[in-house]
Order: structure tokens, then C-alpha cells, then sequence
């Protein structure tokens, strides 16, 4: 009973958060501007940050954890990076 | 010892934090958190971070209760408002502040961005004004007086 | 599947609902960053996944892995705590090289305030570098 009920609700959770991947990734290549394209990426990395989080409750290991939160921490590096590079044309000044 | 306490926020946030990331409350492990956060207080008196007096440590309880609630609020707001069929009415909201102390700015300028539906953009010292876009107006001017009402007076509170 | 058979059924009900409404928050507020018409609009969207959407996720996660290892699971409110404090760090920046960005193409964004209460957007166009807020 338990495992049907969260097998359906990963799965259901896997497929919208994929959906949500999807959407940010049409962003990402339509744009129109470049901080559309960066802020479309800051949103793949946390789509895909939560879709591991549900892997690691499907897999039922911790692993994942660890993962998520490289990949948490890289989009904020990556986001601030970049929009420093939007702002001033060099990320170190 | 001094320079070893300057920091007692920062320290408490950087000993769970390690004690989060190695899952264990063993006594070697409480020694080597406590080693790490002494030497991150110590890279922030390095650095000279900005520091503040909490002056009501008590009214930080009641300013998260209050941010939790609104962003609770915003987040059916700005739920309703991508699925509806309404198109958002947005604008950009000058509001002047009072508030002065670089912490409890930066506090406000999280809790404004955190929120769904207000996005804190640009922050002018000279005129200390702050440029704020607001999804959906209801009415403009009276969003940047409730923001000014809840928060930055009891940040002004917590912080002067 | 022998890994969930050992949980209470009503601990895989509070999973479950948690699972799936944040993951259903996340995908509205990517729904919100394609339909949106202009950036400034756009920048709101995010924020939905990462206040409630990843609250929710990672509260199921907690939920599922205290359960299963049957004693207190809580490092996943690291992440939670992460993406609080970095998201808004991050619009910010993205928000004022946006501003930046149109500003110096002469695109007179933020002037057209409604009922203003001060015009004063023009004049901090050239001071952008005080307190990095």
C-alpha cells in the first residue's frame, strides 16, 4: 500500500519537475535577452536539484544528497557569476 | 577573545552547519566544529565584515513568523496569478527608507527577493531609496507603505 | 520496491502530498518564466520554487528518510537554508545587470513608476557600485 502510494507520488513529482526542466530549458534557448537565458538557467539548476532529491527518495539512499547540494551551490556561483559578467563585460575586476 | 566572539551568529550558523554535513554529534566531531567555526570568525574579522548590534533579539522570532506568513500569502497570489488568464499589472515602486545599518538592508533586500511577487533591484545610498518591481499591483503606493509598515519597522527595531 | 513496504501508510501519504506539491509549485513557476511577457516579470517566477517548492520537496525528503532510518534525518534542511539565503543574492545581481543593461541602451526602465513617490530612478543610474546590495 505505502510503496504504490509513493511510487505514483515520485513519479507524478519526476514528470512535473521534468516538465518544469523542460520549460526553463525553452527559456534558455529562446531568450530573447541574455539575462532571460541566465535566469532560465538558475531555474534548470533547481529543477534539477529537486528532481535528485526525488531520485534519493526513490532509491531510498542519501547519496543523492550530497549531489543536490553541489548542484545548489554551483547555481549560486554560476548565476552570480554570470550575472556580474552581464553587468560589467569581465567577472573579476 | 574578544576577537574570537566578535561574531556569535556567524559562529552558532557555521557549528551546525558543520555538524549538519557530518550527520554525527560525536565528541570529535563537536571539537572540529567548534575548531572550524573559531577559524571562519576569525576570516570574518579578516575581512571586516559588516557588523551589527542585535539590540531586540527577540523581535527576530516575530519578523520570521511575519515573512513566513507573506511569502505563504504571495505564494498563492503568484500561483493564482500564472494560472489565471489576468494579466499581471507590474510596475516599478520607489520607496524611501530609513533604514541604515548594511545588515538590516540586506536582510530587507532577502526578504523582498524572496518573496514571490516583489523583487528588490537596485538600492541608491545617496538618496537612500530603493527601486522595487512589484508583480501585481494592487495599488501601488500602498504596497510600498505596507512594506515599509511591517518590515523596515521592525528591522529598524531589531537593528537602531 | 522493498525498500518502502516497511513505512506506515500515513507517513507515504505525508511524503507523498509534500512530493508532490512542490513539485507542482516549481512547475507553475516555471509555467510563470515562459508565459511571463517581459524579464522584470519573469524574475518572480523562480521564486516560487525556491520558497515553497523546494520547502515542500525537501520537508518530504526529511519525512521519508527520518522514517526509513527511524531516527531524525534533518541534514537536507542545509540545502533548504542555501537556497534561501543564495536565490536572493542572485536576482538581485541578475535583476541590476538587467537594469544596467537597459538603462545603457537607453531604455528608460523604472521611471514610469505609477503615482510615484519620488523620481528619482534617472539620477542612480551612474552610482551602481555602494553597498552591493
Amino acid at each position: 500500500m505505502s510503496a504504490t502510494i509513493l511510487v505514483i507520488a515520485i513519479l507524478v513529482s519526476q514528470v512535473l519537475l521534468g516538465g518544469a526542466m523542460c520549460l526553463a530549458g525553452w527559456r534558455l534557448l529562446k531568450g530573447p535577452r541574455a539575462q532571460d537565458r541566465v535566469l532560465a538557467l538558475d531555474s534548470l539548476y533547481l529543477s534539477g536539484m529537486l528532481l535528485l532529491l526525488t531520485f534519493g527518495i526513490g532509491s531510498g539512499q542519501t547519496i543523492y544528497f550530497e549531489a543536490a547540494l553541489v548542484i545548489g551551490l554551483l547555481s549560486f556561483v554560476a548565476t552570480a557569476a554570470l550575472a556580474k559578467f552581464l553587468m560589467r563585460g569581465e567577472v573579476i575586476e | 577573545m574578544r576577537r574570537v566572539f566578535a561574531y556569535p551568529v556567524l559562529w552558532v550558523a557555521l557549528f551546525g552547519m558543520w555538524l549538519l554535513l557530518s550527520r554525527s554529534v560525536a565528541p570529535g566531531q563537536l571539537l572540529l566544529a567548534a575548531l572550524v567555526s573559531t577559524i571562519g570568525c576569525w576570516a570574518a574579522v579578516a575581512v571586516e565584515a559588516p557588523k551589527s548590534k542585535l539590540r531586540k533579539p527577540a523581535l527576530v522570532l516575530k519578523l520570521i513568523g511575519r515573512v513566513l506568513l507573506d511569502v505563504f500569502r504571495s505564494n498563492i497570489a503568484v500561483l493564482q496569478l500564472t494560472v489565471g488568464r489576468r494579466a499581471p499589472r507590474s510596475a516599478f515602486v520607489t520607496i524611501p527608507l530609513e533604514l541604515r545599518d548594511p545588515n538590516g538592508l540586506a536582510i530587507l533586500a532577502c526578504i523582498i527577493t524572496a518573496t514571490p511577487g516583489s523583487a528588490w533591484i537596485n538600492y541608491n545610498a545617496r538618496t537612500s531609496t530603493v527601486l522595487v518591481h512589484v508583480l501585481d499591483t494592487g495599488d501601488g503606493i500602498a504596497w510600498g507603505e505596507a512594506v515599509k509598515h511591517s518590515y523596515e519597522a521592525l528591522l529598524l527595531e531589531i537593528f537602531e | 520496491m522493498s525498500v518502502f513496504d516497511g513505512l506506515p501508510v500515513w507517513i507515504a501519504v505525508i511524503v507523498a502530498i509534500c512530493l508532490v506539491a512542490g513539485a507542482a509549485i516549481t512547475f507553475v513557476g516555471t509555467v510563470g518564466l515562459a508565459r511571463f511577457p517581459t524579464f522584470y516579470q519573469r524574475i518572480h517566477a523562480p521564486t516560487l520554487g525556491t520558497s515553497f517548492g523546494a520547502f515542500f520537496v525537501i520537508v518530504g525528503s526529511m519525512v521519508f528518510f527520518t522514517a526509513l532510518e527511524a531516527r531524525p534525518v534533518i541534514h537536507e534542511v542545509l540545502i533548504l537554508v542555501f537556497v534561501l539565503i543564495t536565490t536572493p543574492v542572485t536576482l538581485m545581481l541578475l535583476a541590476r545587470a538587467a537594469l544596467y543593461r537597459d538603462r545603457a541602451e537607453g531604455n528608460d526602465v523604472g521611471a514610469d513608476m505609477p503615482a510615484a513617490e519620488n523620481r528619482s530612478a534617472r539620477s542612480d543610474v551612474g552610482d551602481t557600485d555602494q553597498t552591493g546590495l
